[in-house]
């Protein structure tokens, strides 16, 4: 584990944290339980304003009931929060004023138009008349809805719901924006989108955001740094790069076209590496590997310096089910083809 | 901007919000004003004969249509406040109300929106089951401030029916009960004097039907439309409609402020 590395339960920074005035969001022994059902157990955040933060973990961790609770939604059942410097019990309002909240389930109007969406939200946060159309019209050119502005938003795709959602959440130039799995159900395109319009936000406006996901590839194409949340508990916490070096998962597996090449390609390696995983009937090698260019290029000159040509070469980058295998020893819940991984290892 | 402000801004938002929706869906309205519509025809044509024979005066089906306004103007208000739960709830479904309610607004507003765009969707109603009315042959020598009367009196009770109709629209968990909790308040002017004289009910019945809320109401209405006496109808009728319209609004409140996924 590398040092940034927190393990869960450990108290970090708490105490200093609510003074620290270049903190979005922090929170301090966040819990809440529905009933008998412990849904978040001790929970301390610390965002950095201008940062992008993603809480990542498989459904049920407990994710969306933390945004609901960071975004006044629903109340904590213990811990201490402070957001934009407000006390989430104490100052609701002067909270709301400054956050957005775009949630899973679209929050729009499906009787009203795009446009008239929007002027609700500019009418809701006393832009004026005058601002609230200029608002609205630059909204509309800017998330590629201007064309679908006067239809029902009834009729919208998934993807012009979920842009239609963020541009209400913009209305007011919220100045951090809680993301609850902003890509979830939308297709591979409508999802790339949604990334260059979430990067676009942060480099733009400088603005916070707190995302989730059950995506590592979305943690790491977006966020500074990521918590792993499961069952309710951090398990982990730090850049992409540091939570899949935990990962046993990354490697290159290179197959050899003859027992020579194998075993001279098995010598060359071990000369930097011990205990490759190998398979003399398959012929293959297993190498640790972040999977970047670079590293590949590397191993590829290594096996070219001692003329050792590799028949087949394929990478394999740890997904959330490795990170949670390596993070809690046991494969994430509620997937099947996790307890396959789990069994096949 | 006060805070004052801010929610009568807000609420005039939330009130345009609503509008909107039944600008949207005019033939919600007009499905709400076709309930009473049909209750006037069949009370008027199919019992009216009969019913008009017993009301006392000795009248026909012409003086029954007089007599059974106050119940089917009632039942018209009872109508539109069935179609408030039902919207009530299906907006709290929707994924807005979570937005709305992370929104540095007036928590009231959305309610306020719903009540004040029913009230408007009462009057609409109330024209159009008036006009029926007037069709087919109901006449009244009431004056213009008597009429005035009338539609303050309707208002009131409409205002108070309206904010326990959201009340039972927050507290249903489907949109389903909501359009059935509401129900009861459609059959209250057939338990009173909506539609035949208290006196001629069963001890028991005609003792609920002499001190419910609607009675008072249509006996108010009654009055003035037609001239009959108002007693102390018209004092019973503010206190009833104060009362089911704090206790309500109480209610509501209550239930829309507490935790979302407590639902």
């Amino acid at each position: 584990m590398t040092e940034n590395l927190t393990a869960a339960g450990v108290p970090r920074r708490a105490g200093s944290s609510a003074d620290n005035a270049s903190s979005a969001i922090s929170a301090v022994g966040l819990r809440k339980s529905y009933g008998e059902k412990l849904v978040l157990d001790g929970v301390d955040l610390e965002v950095v304003e201008g940062s992008v933060f993603a809480l990542l973990g498989p459904n049920g961790a407990g994710k969306t009931t933390a945004v609901q609770i960071l975004s006044t939604l629903i109340g904590a059942d213990g811990g201490r929060v402070r957001v934009a410097g407000h006390d989430l019990v104490g100052e609701p309002d002067a909270v709301r004023s400054v956050i957005g909240v775009t949630g899973q389930f679209s929050a729009v109007d499906g009787l009203l138009s795009g446009r008239e969406n929007l002027r609700l939200m500019a009418d809701l946060r006393h832009l004026g008349r005058a601002a609230g159309r200029a608002r609205t019209a630059e909204l509309l050119e800017r998330f590629d809805l201007a064309d679908a502005a006067d239809v029902l938003v009834s009729t919208y795709s998934g993807g012009m719901r979920r842009r239609l959602d963020l541009a209400m959440t913009l209305v007011g130039d919220p100045r951090l924006i809680f993301l609850d799995e902003p890509t979830t159900g939308l297709d591979p395109r409508s999802r790339r989108t949604m990334w260059e319009i979430i990067r676009g936000l942060v480099a733009d406006q400088g603005v916070t955001i707190f995302l989730t996901t059950q995506y590592l590839e979305e943690a790491d194409q977006l966020a500074d740094r990521i918590a792993v949340l499961d069952h309710g508990k951090l398990v982990a916490e730090g850049t992409a790069q540091e939570l899949k070096r935990l990962v046993p998962g990354g490697h290159v597996q290179l197959r050899f076209a003859d027992p020579a090449a194998f075993r001279a390609a098995v010598g060359a390696l071990s000369r930097t590496l011990e205990d490759i995983p190998r398979d003399e009937d398959a012929l293959t090698v297993q190498v640790p590997s972040d999977g970047r260019v670079r590293s590949l290029r590397a191993l590829l000159d290594l096996l070219d310096a001692q003329s050792v040509e590799a028949e087949e070469l394929s990478v394999h980058t740890p997904d959330l089910d490795d990170v949670f295998l390596a993070l809690t020893g046991r494969p994430r819940p509620s997937t099947d083809t996790a307890t396959e991984k789990a069994v096949t290892r | 901007m006060s805070s004052l402000s801010h929610t009568l801004a807000d609420s005039a938002t939330m009130l345009r919000r609503n509008l909107r929706h039944m600008l949207r869906y005019p033939s919600m309205t007009v499905l709400l004003a076709g309930m009473p519509v049909v209750f006037l025809l069949l009370f008027v044509y199919v019992f009216g004969g009969t019913l008009g024979a017993g009301i006392g005066s000795g009248g026909g089906r012409g003086e029954y249509i007089v007599y059974v306004m106050p119940g089917i103007l009632l039942m018209t208000v009872a109508a539109v406040a069935q179609g408030t739960a039902i919207s009530v709830a299906m907006d709290m479904t929707e994924g807005i109300i979570s937005r709305f309610r992370t929104m540095s607004i007036s928590r009231a507003s959305v309610l306020t929106g719903h009540v004040v765009g029913s009230l408007i969707q009462t009057m609409i109603a109330m024209v159009i089951v008036v006009a029926v009315a007037l069709l087919i042959g109901f006449r009244t020598g009431a004056t213009p401030v008597e009429w005035l009367a009338a539609i303050g009196i309707i208002a009131m009770i409409a205002f108070a029916v309206i904010w326990l109709s959201v009340a039972l629209g927050l507290v249903s968990k489907t949109v389903e009960s909501a359009s059935n909790l509401p129900m009861p308040l459609t059959l209250l002017p057939f338990l009173g004097s909506g539609f035949v004289p208290t006196d001629s009910m069963p001890t028991g019945l005609r003792w609920f039907a002499e001190y419910q809320p609607f009675t008072p109401v249509m006996e108010t209405l009654r009055g003035l439309l037609t001239g009959t006496e108002i007693g102390n109808s018209a004092l019973q009728t503010a206190a009833w409609s104060a009362g089911i319209a704090l206790l309500s609004y109480l209610w509501a409140r209550k239930l829309y402020n507490r935790d979302p996924a407590a639902r």
